[in-house]
């Protein structure tokens, strides 16, 4: 496997679908962040065959759970002193906000753009989320 | 600030407040024709409808309150494109109360979002319309005797019909309830109404599509109008329409205190024969709509606890 170096503290976003890293990475917009960013694609992976991960070294504000909605099998690995801290996967988010986006033309959001799309978790175990002007299910998986 | 624009907004111990209120206005009007004299309900109506209009402005008019608003967006700012959130903003400052009637789901949740005043969804294309099911329980607990322990048949377009999703979602917190769903089959309830409410809760039901088979159970026969337009094809249309048109013949095997329920308009799914039935509660439940609004105002306005 390519070896990449460790990281002094910050986090491995793990086990994300085999070709959805630079997604994440847009989505996270690493882009315009200053920190060292590393982007591994196609590693092995027993549990997935291949997978893809992210490696931010420093401080990152954003709410990294938020990620389950696009890929509940992501795993988060917190580094501190050269040391993983605490390993977790990513917990699905009550709310979302303007993360998915509702297509219900009958839906509010249709007609006034300048809404935020707001998505609430309804059935945990089914990941199934609902648009909170018009109830509308969110269908599509991933990104 | 309490705003109604779900159903399930509130808790069966405030349904049930509301119904009791409703019940005493009914019982005592004169009682409450000044409750809300100095206060004003701003009706907005996007899209049109007499009824449930004129029955939030009786209502408002039976407590000496007095009423304003736009009937359609056509006579409103919004066809200058001014936003809910702005529209909302200003009628604050002429208002004491708000039922807003949109053709887009949400707008109602988008307006007490920014309101300060209480907003009530007097419908929101097909998603809710609270206030027809606090009218139907008002009906069926005054009628019934109870909400508890009833088996209600709901018949005609149950995938179309939000009165019908609505209903089963606050019947469903009273205990011993059962629902016969009586449908075409491509007129069923949604499935996440089934799953996400009824197979997640437990909740007795069977789907069936003979009517007159299931006649006997039922305590309270809710009808809605098979849409022409919700149709593929017209043969499918022809074939069913007429199934669910209930007439005396279907009702020979009712219970006689069942009650049959319809949110209005009707077409001809309920024969004319059969109004004069004891058990047509339909025109009733028009009147029982503008006792459950008055007693909904009062209780959003936080008059509930100052009655005379």
């Amino acid at each position: 496997m390519l070896n990449i170096g460790g990281l002094k503290q910050g986090v491995v976003i793990d086990h994300i679908a085999a070709g959805q890293g630079m997604a994440i990475y847009e989505y996270l917009e690493l882009g315009k962040i200053d920190s060292c960013v590393a982007i591994i694609k196609n590693a092995s992976s027993n549990k997935m065959g291949r997978k893809d991960i992210i490696k931010i070294e420093g401080p990152i504000t954003v709410d990294l759970d938020t990620l389950a909605v696009l890929d509940p099998d992501i795993t988060l690995n917190f580094i501190e002193n050269d040391a993983i801290v605490a390993k977790r996967k990513v917990n699905l988010p009550e709310t979302v906000t303007n993360i998915l986006k509702c297509k219900n033309p009958r839906c509010i959001t249709s007609i006034e753009q300048e809404l935020p799309h707001v998505f609430k978790l309804t059935v945990p175990e089914k990941r199934i989320y609902r648009c909170v002007y018009c109830d509308q299910k969110y269908k599509e998986a991933g990104l | 600030m309490r705003h109604l624009i779900n159903p399930m907004d509130l808790s069966t111990e405030e349904v049930n407040n509301i119904l009791a209120l409703a019940k005493k206005i009914m019982a005592n009007p004169e009682k409450y024709a000044h409750v809300c004299e100095g206060k004003k309900l701003a009706t907005l109506f996007y899209e049109p409808s007499t009824r449930t209009r004129l029955s939030f402005e009786a209502a408002m008019l039976n407590l000496g309150g007095k009423t304003l608003g736009f009937h359609s967006a056509d006579s409103s700012s919004a066809s200058k494109g001014e936003s809910v959130a702005d529209t909302i903003r200003i009628i604050n400052c002429y208002a004491d109360i708000v039922a807003m009637r949109h053709p887009k789901e949400g707008a109602p949740l988008v307006a007490s979002k920014y309101s300060r005043i209480p907003v009530i969804n007097a419908g929101d294309g097909g998603h809710m319309h609270p206030t027809q099911t606090l009218t139907d329980l008002l009906t069926m607990s005054e009628l019934n005797g109870r909400l508890e322990n009833l088996t209600i048949g709901f018949c005609g377009d149950l995938k179309f019909g939000r009165t019908v999703h609505s209903l089963i979602n606050a019947m469903v917190r009273y205990p011993g309830v059962k629902f016969v769903l009586i449908s075409p089959e491509e007129l069923k309830i949604p499935a996440y109404l089934r799953e996400e409410t009824l197979d997640a809760k437990g909740i007795p039901y069977k789907e069936v599509s003979n009517l007159e088979a299931v006649m006997p159970e039922l305590d309270v026969l809710y009808m809605t109008r098979v849409q022409k337009e919700r149709f593929f094809n017209e043969e499918d249309y022809i074939r069913l329409k007429d199934t669910f048109i209930l007439d005396k013949k279907k009702l020979e095997n009712a219970k006689q205190d069942m009650y049959i329920l319809h949110p209005l308009p009707r077409v001809n799914e309920i024969a004319v024969e059969v109004d004069d039935d004891p058990r047509a509660a339909y025109f009733r439940q028009a009147q029982f709509g503008v006792y459950a609004r008055m007693a909904l105002i009062i209780t959003l306005l936080g008059l509930a606890d100052k009655e005379v």
